[in-house]
């Protein structure tokens, strides 16, 4: 068995409106040292494969097929063992 | 002359089309059960609004692995009107029935009320019956409004006139202020390339009667049963 943890962001140059309204919060407490805010996903998926090579195929047709929309939104992975 | 408004759980403003198609228009209209797989039927199909699967993942992102929604792809294949309001559009976004996406509003509200649409392309089954430039009062509902697409498929949309409706305030002027939700290029609805798919953010079920504070929603439904009138030679 492996756990996954995908992580799913708005590409670069695509308004982040919760991110930006964040930031503003933020400054608005005293953080006005913070530069951007990013808010995205965060999707853990426990899978049974043979190999991680396997794993791996596996979740990035999931995140092409439904987890993120290629449009819009970039997706990395990290793969443990468990 | 039928119509399917198709029912996905999760979806609210299927009363509403359903209401404009029976009562208003006086047509006939079936539910369609989001497990359904023929569409044969049907003259037109309409997903209407709501938060199917509860907007869970991304909006329209799982709903369009329904069972119907192959259906409503061969359907649209084959030249067959299928008009996807609010929740529908996203939905024909996701299933890749029209370009783009539409992603959070910019002012991050939800909003709820009764704006402006300038007609950019008359010649489409929905809006064959107005104006070129002519000012419809419809409302809106929804929290991720706010379409978008890059540049190169802006420009492609625009050179194939598939820009049917922009925000624009109560003289017809394309301008910031009027754009609700910081959708790009003020696009408020788009057609496929052949012009049988519609995807619109603002209700029109919502404004067939003047009690409603508006009927100009009757334009889009008067123009596709027009549409569908002649095509059947009645």
């Amino acid at each position: 068995m492996w756990s996954v943890n995908i992580f799913i962001n708005l590409k670069k140059g695509v308004l982040d409106a919760q991110g930006a309204a964040t930031q503003n919060a933020l400054e608005s407490l005293g953080f006005g040292e913070v530069k951007e805010v990013r808010i995205g996903k965060y999707i853990n998926i426990k899978i049974e494969a043979k190999t991680q090579k396997i794993v791996s195929q596996r979740i990035e047709e999931m995140c092409k097929k439904l987890l993120a929309n290629s449009l819009i939104e970039d997706f990395s992975y990290k793969i443990e063992v468990l | 002359m039928k119509f399917g408004v198709i029912q996905f759980p999760g979806s609210t403003c299927d009363y509403d089309c359903f209401y404009a198609l029976r009562d208003v228009l006086k047509v006939q209209v079936d539910f369609v059960w989001y497990k359904e797989t023929n569409l044969e039927s049907y003259n037109g199909i309409i997903l209407p609004g709501g938060f199917s699967y509860g907007d869970y993942l991304r909006v329209g992102a799982i709903a369009r692995f329904s069972p119907i929604m192959k259906a409503v792809k061969k359907y649209s294949n084959d030249g067959g009107l299928v008009l996807g309001i609010c929740n529908g559009f996203q939905i024909l976004l996701e299933a890749d029935l029209l370009p783009g996406v539409l992603i959070k509003n910019n002012c991050l509200h939800f909003l709820c009320r009764y704006l402006y649409l300038k007609v950019e392309n008359n010649s489409t089954p929905y809006t064959h019956l107005c104006e070129k430039g002519q000012v419809l009062k419809i409302p809106i509902a929804h929290g991720e409004g706010n379409y978008y697409v890059d540049k190169n498929t802006l420009r492609e949309l625009i050179k194939n006139d598939q820009i049917v409706l922009r925000y624009c305030d109560a003289k017809g002027e394309i301008t910031p202020e009027a754009n609700p939700n910081g959708s790009i290029y003020n696009i408020a609805a788009v057609c496929n390339k052949g012009g049988n798919v519609l995807g619109m953010m603002p209700h029109p079920e919502r404004c067939v009667e003047d009690c409603l504070g508006s009927s100009d929603g009757k334009y889009i439904f008067n123009s596709i049963l027009d549409y569908i009138k002649k095509k059947l030679n009645i």
